[in-house]
């Protein structure tokens, strides 16, 4: 009688109630994935840090690699417990640029400086992901799945650029970074008009 | 292919399959980016100056084949910037214009100032070409995705300019190179003819 009355307390147990819509059906760690690629102010700094830290060098490369992940969940972890709250999308757009701008520029960097930046663009983003990111299941989950991209993104980058040789190639990373910083300004002038 | 009369049955079943309306206005991030990569390719005036400073740079070599489309981005940026913000820029279209027809009088001129003259004059004109774009967004489109589409659309006129000035390595890819910088100046008059009538 006391074991099926526990079996009765546990089958009426209330669960989480799951009441937003799950965006793509796989849980918690794949919306995460899936809000970091469909953010482009986010893939965007991505794409850059990966470049800058490849263009630094492999010390630079190897610790940004490490330290910029973390710094994205660590950053999530701290938007989440604070959310809701307001973040201005014009937070993103300093950080595309100067980035963007170092890429351009080719300013070799030291490692040091390259951890900072990493540092920075990580906190940054992940708090606005963190403090925004409308998740069905555990935030945790969805800023590690973020977090994942990021570490695989960089990873990926600045190993293909440390690789290069031909000098051209390194023209063409600076083109990208040239066009990163231009996005960033533009995004900058948007923002200060008012829209979106 | 043997035709039955099935075939002729499918074959008028798709000619005659509706196509869709398309009456509402387009938005989302797909759309922004499209008007974006869209927006500097609308006008022969922007394409133009934008495949002379490709050609021109091609025409100088290294550096300036690199540094002049990683510079020009960036000021066209800023000029597209104060556009979006509402900052007006007097003349942008005869600046537009004489835009064409100082890069194209430089290619065809095969002009060789220092890198920092050349960046100067690409820049001060860059500013032109960015606030004419900026002035001219889309209602409904994404802000980011327009501005990626936008400076990649920019980047790949640049790209196809420094194809074109490849011709120079065959001798008489110098006389078509200068022969495009003429047809680029002469498309620069017929601008400014234009903006100012």
């Amino acid at each position: 009688m006391r074991r099926a009355g526990i079996m009765v307390a546990l089958c009426l147990w209330p669960a989480a109630a799951h009441a937003h819509l799950v965006s793509t059906g796989f849980g918690a760690f794949y919306d995460g994935v899936a809000h970091l690629v469909l953010t482009p102010q986010d893939w965007l700094v991505v794409v850059a840090m990966g470049l800058l830290a490849g263009l630094c060098g492999r010390r630079a490369a190897r610790a940004s690699l490490v330290v910029f992940p973390m710094a994205w969940f660590a950053g999530g972890i701290a938007g989440a417990a604070l959310a809701p709250v307001s973040t201005p999308a014009i937070a993103t757009a300093p950080s595309i640029l100067v980035v963007g701008i170092l890429v351009a520029f080719d300013r070799k960097l030291t490692p040091t400086v390259v951890v900072v930046l990493s540092c920075l663009a990580g906190l940054l983003h992940g708090f606005i992901n963190g403090a925004t990111m409308n998740v069905s299941g555990r935030m945790w989950l969805a800023l590690l799945g973020a977090s994942t991209v990021v570490f695989a993104c960089t990873t990926l980058l600045a190993a293909m650029v440390v690789s290069l040789r031909a000098r051209w190639t390194r023209v063409m990373i600076r083109v990208a970074g040239s066009w990163i910083a231009a996005t960033g300004i533009l995004l900058l002038g948007w923002l200060l008009r008012g829209v979106r | 292919m043997r035709r039955t009369p099935l075939t002729f049955v499918i074959l008028l079943a798709l000619l005659a399959w509706p196509m869709a309306a398309g009456a509402h206005q387009e938005t989302g991030s797909a759309t922004g980016f499209l008007s974006g990569l869209h927006h500097p390719v609308s006008g022969w005036d922007h394409i133009l100056a934008m495949v002379a400073v490709g050609l021109w740079g091609a025409q100088l070599g290294a550096p300036a084949v690199w540094a002049l489309p990683v510079a020009f981005p960036m000021v066209m940026a800023l000029g597209g910037a104060l556009g979006l913000m509402g900052i007006a820029l007097p003349g942008v279209e005869i600046g537009i214009a004489f835009s064409a027809m100082v890069l194209g009088t430089m290619v065809l001129g095969k002009v060789r100032p220092p890198l920092w003259v050349a960046g100067a004059i690409v820049g001060f004109f860059a500013i032109f070409h960015g606030h004419a774009h900026g002035t001219e967004l889309p209602p409904n489109a994404s802000a980011i995705m327009y501005s990626i589409g936008f400076v990649v659309g920019t980047g790949l006129l640049h790209a196809v300019g420094i194809t074109i000035g490849l011709v120079q390595r065959w001798k008489p890819g110098d006389f078509v190179l200068r022969a495009a910088g003429f047809v680029v100046t002469a498309g620069g008059v017929y601008f400014l003819w234009a903006a100012l009538r």
